[in-house]
């Protein structure tokens, strides 16, 4: 696969507030990235870069094999771009606004109408925007991003003010972005919502990048423990302290329910021994770190030299 | 070039739709209908032609209204949509900046055009209708004082953009915008009135003075449709002009200056402009 967007040592401050310190990132064609972090953790920062919209103090950025800030808009064309709260001039209909941005890309109109029937709003088309909801906006957002079949899509927190069933479409159709090949950057301050929607994460706070991989090299790096709950089976109390004896440090959460936080490298042992046939264990359940401690952790090992 | 216009098109379309386009012109009508009716009646004693009367009555309103229209439209045509969002979204296609401001100057500027036309139109319509005569140099004046109230409203469109691209917040172009009419329309002219009667005309001689009054785009509007030939003697503005002498060239070279001048300085703002 080849590189679409190529970050290389980026540094950009405003004033003197550093927004984004020493970032070096590449995404991929037909690779869909979250970038996470806190607000004001340079999220925006970095996707204005990708745009060109603003330029690098220092370092370099390429996107589609041009510099974005260069003036030259072949690679633009070839560009979606969602922003964080988009807005659009009141006063003209939805299909009206995405005609002005398909002639400014130069799609043939005729696309808009199926563009705007993708996203669910062909029945608002000649609507006035001033009365769309919220969630209507940001569909139309979407819609002008995938104007002309895009390469690369930079979404800026995509699904904020989404319902859950919207939320459902959105990725849908960033699936079938994927399917095609475009390279997807989607950009959230949750992880957990991501979860199965991105190949790879790249965590940013305080302007640098903390982490950079996929959910599960990403477990493996941080070793985080699993959870195992166990329900007891009613047995004499002396069997119990026994077993726990000889398997380890369960902690009680009440008379029959044990819990454990495991290491990866004792989860199995673990699980053996409770699973065994002479373990008073009449039920078992196991929660892998979810993706919000394991975002919690990042950070928190970057707070942790300071 | 197809930029610009896609552009100026989606201003022309958002201007019709806010009605914009609509008031201004209604606007423009009723005053220049008014303003005909009533100032025909001392044509007869003052032996000027009728349409030379709607001209002075005209010239005279267009200094006060469309700088003032002008501004209002211009303002807030960077640092709102700065402020709304609209810019970031529209600087990320394949655009470049100076290509929005133009496009945006051609789409308020004709939008400014068709009211003026149609606005003042009406009135010299109205009166051809009533059957009165009117000369072919009446005609003539009338034209050019409808296309330089369009160049006028260009200066004051291309100095609104220049406010809006400097400053951070709407509400300080809104003011800039009020200072920038009260000083070329009211205060200018009374300073420069004060500073003659005080002078008596001892340092300020011709060439100053010719300087004093290009350096305000209403005055070298004023001297423009004011002080030539018949109107001129009709509006009190012949004398000034002499004095001046300058002539219709170099007021409308002034103009034009005035117009480009903040149209490219409000582009090299904006171009450096950081999101």
């Amino acid at each position: 696969m080849t590189d679409t967007v190529n970050v290389t040592g980026v540094t950009k401050s405003y004033g003197k507030v550093p927004a984004v310190i020493d970032v070096t990132c590449s995404l991929k064609e037909g690779e869909t990235i979250a970038l996470v972090g806190h607000n004001g953790a340079g999220k925006t920062t970095l996707i204005k870069l990708m745009l060109g919209l603003i330029r690098p103090d220092s370092g370099m950025v390429r996107v589609l094999g041009e510099d974005p800030a260069a003036g030259q808009f072949a690679a633009r064309r070839r560009l979606g771009y969602l922003p964080e709260n988009v807005s659009f001039n009141m006063a003209l209909t939805g299909r009206e606004t995405l005609s002005f941005y398909a002639r400014l890309k130069r799609v043939p109109l005729d696309t808009v109408g199926a563009l705007l029937e993708r996203v669910g709003l062909a029945g608002a088309a000649d609507r006035r925007v001033g009365t769309y909801s919220k969630g209507m906006r940001q569909r139309l957002g979407l819609a002008q991003a995938l104007l002309g079949r895009p390469r690369v899509l930079l979404l800026d927190e995509p699904t904020t003010g989404l319902d859950p069933a919207l939320r459902h479409s959105f990725y849908e159709i960033v699936a079938e972005l994927r399917a095609d090949g475009a390279t997807v950057l989607l950009s959230s301050h949750a992880l957990t919502e991501l979860e199965g929607k991105a190949d790879r994460v790249v965590i940013v706070n305080r302007g640098a990048k903390i982490a950079d991989g996929t959910i599960e090299e990403l477990r493996q790096i941080a070793k985080l423990p699993t959870r195992i709950r166990v329900r007891l089976a009613e047995c004499e109390a002396g069997k119990v302290d026994d077993w726990i004896g000889r398997t380890g440090a369960w902690k009680r959460i009440n008379g029959h329910v044990l819990e454990i936080d495991a290491e990866p490298s004792e989860k199995i042992s673990l699980l053996r021994s409770a699973a065994s046939t002479d373990a008073p264990v009449v039920d078992l359940d196991v929660a892998p770190p979810s993706l919000d401690e394991l975002y919690a952790h990042f950070l928190g090992a970057e707070e942790a030299p300071q | 070039m197809m930029n610009i216009l896609i552009v100026a098109r989606k201003e022309i379309q958002e201007g019709l739709r806010n009605r914009w386009v609509l008031a201004t012109t209604l606007l423009l009508a009723a005053l220049a209908l008014t303003l005909t009716f009533l100032g025909s009646a001392p044509t007869g004693t003052v032996g000027a032609g009728a349409l030379d009367v709607v001209i002075v009555s005209l010239s005279s309103l267009t200094i006060f209204l469309v700088p003032l229209i002008a501004l209002l439209i211009s303002h807030d045509a960077i640092v709102g949509e700065m402020e709304r969002g609209t810019m970031l979204l529209l600087l990320s296609y394949p655009i470049g900046r100076w290509q929005v401001i133009m496009g945006k100057f051609i789409g308020h500027l004709a939008i400014l055009s068709f009211a003026t036309l149609f606005g003042y139109g009406a009135a010299a319509a109205a009166m051809a209708a009533t059957g009165v005569p009117i000369d072919t140099a009446s005609w003539t004046a009338f034209a050019s004082m409808i296309l330089s109230s369009i160049l006028l409203g260009a200066v004051f469109i291309a100095i609104g953009y220049l406010v809006s691209a400097l400053v951070a917040e709407r509400g300080t172009a809104g003011g800039i915008a009020i200072g920038v009419w009260l000083l070329c329309v009211l205060i200018y002219d009374m300073a420069l009135l004060g500073v003659l009667v005080v002078d008596q005309g001892r340092t300020i001689g011709g060439g100053l003075l010719s300087a004093l009054l290009l350096a305000n785009p209403t005055d070298a509007y004023r001297l423009l449709n004011l002080g030539s030939e018949s109107v001129g003697a009709l509006s009190g503005m012949g004398g000034v002009a002499d004095n001046a002498a300058l002539g219709p060239a170099a007021l409308i070279a002034a103009l034009v200056a005035w117009a480009l001048a903040p149209l490219a300085a409000a582009a090299m703002v904006f171009a450096r402009r950081e999101l």
